[in-house]
């Protein structure tokens, strides 16, 4: 668990980040499950594993796509 | 505040917040030591007087259903943000996906992707709608089976694209769904205020603890969870992605020249 809460923190990439998070999600459902919380075990592996890395991972789509934009209008297209 | 003070500011704070910690989880019952008496109240009491073999969805749904009703309110408010947020601006044009650099290489989704995707999709609603209506019994309930339910819909933009998963979950829907299950999950409350004397009392029938049909108005009220929930995720989920559809105007935006 703290080997993988370091990890998200030592990844600087955002993008790689965001898989990484959400392996640290799945693997904090795993212990919430583990722990007999399977009620928050599933919400933390649907949120912590799944939604959350998605909208960082949109969000990274947008910025890309807004700088391929800038790029474009600088050449002058 | 130059760079040194403010390293010298959280030095101080950073210590006094690390004092604080240990000194707070030294003081913390030990692991399957619990202490306090309304877990094992509830334990007790709750599939007697509920018929409610899930207790966490008993607290959630009955015996704190106002304090659920406040967070279902946030994620609404939450969604509300977004819709206002990423409105299109006055100097915002959608524009159809256009290849921005043409040369390039598309790479295809995979066909792995494609099927195991496609393959994925009946199963989580399946899953998502049993996690929904079993909440009283086994682990889940509203929250819980909404977001599954909302992750198919993503199956579908990943095995297809975007237009097919607009096909299956319109906007109109996904906001109906939000809208009725927000609404849904008030009015279960108004009715323990109308049929009983209490907003959110379990007016109706308990049934056998175990049964689908048991547990009164709860599996309602995770009914209702459930659609409000599904319906924000895929409204946000589809709302971020059409945003990468959407062009800045040359007008304003962050091309502004600085003061």
């Amino acid at each position: 668990m703290a080997a993988v809460a370091t990890a998200v923190a030592l990844t600087r990439d955002p993008l790689r980040q965001a898989m990484v998070a959400s392996l640290y999600g799945l693997v904090l459902g795993v212990l919430f499950f583990a722990f007999e919380a399977p009620d928050v075990a599933l919400s933390q592996t649907a949120v912590g594993a799944v939604a959350l890395p998605l909208m960082v991972l949109l969000a990274l789509a947008k910025v890309k796509a807004m700088e391929t934009e800038d790029e474009a209008e600088e050449r002058g297209e | 505040m130059t760079p040194k003070v403010r390293r010298y500011v959280f030095l101080v704070a950073g210590a006094g917040l690390f004092i604080y910690l240990i000194w707070g989880f030294s003081g913390l019952p030990d692991f399957g030591h619990y202490v306090g008496p309304y877990g094992d109240v509830l334990n007790k009491i709750a599939v007697p007087e509920r018929s409610n073999t899930d207790i966490v969805t008993a607290v959630n749904f009955d015996y704190r259903a106002i304090d659920t009703l406040g967070e279902e309110f946030i994620l609404f408010a939450a969604v509300v943000g977004v819709a206002s947020l990423l409105r299109t601006l006055h100097d915002e044009s959608s524009r159809d996906p256009h290849d921005d650099a043409p040369g390039r290489r598309v790479p295809e989704t995979s066909l792995a992707i494609r099927v195991a995707g496609l393959g994925l999709v009946a199963p989580t609603v399946l899953v998502g709608i049993y996690v929904v209506l079993h909440g009283h019994q086994t682990p889940g309930g509203g929250f819980q089976g909404g977001v599954i339910l909302a992750t198919a819909l993503l199956l579908t933009y990943l095995s297809a694209d975007y237009m097919t998963m607009r096909r299956v979950g319109p906007t109109e829907l996904i906001e109906a769904a939000e809208g009725a299950g927000a609404v849904g999950f008030v009015l279960i409350g108004l009715a323990g205020l109308i049929f009983g004397t209490t907003f959110f009392e379990n007016v109706l029938g308990k049934g056998t603890p175990g049964q689908l049909d048991s547990a009164g108005l709860i599996p309602f009220s995770n009914v209702a969870v459930g659609l409000a929930v599904t319906g924000g995720f895929a409204f946000m989920l589809s709302e971020f992605l059409l945003q990468t559809l959407v062009r800045r105007g040359t007008s304003g935006g962050r091309k502004r020249e600085g003061p």
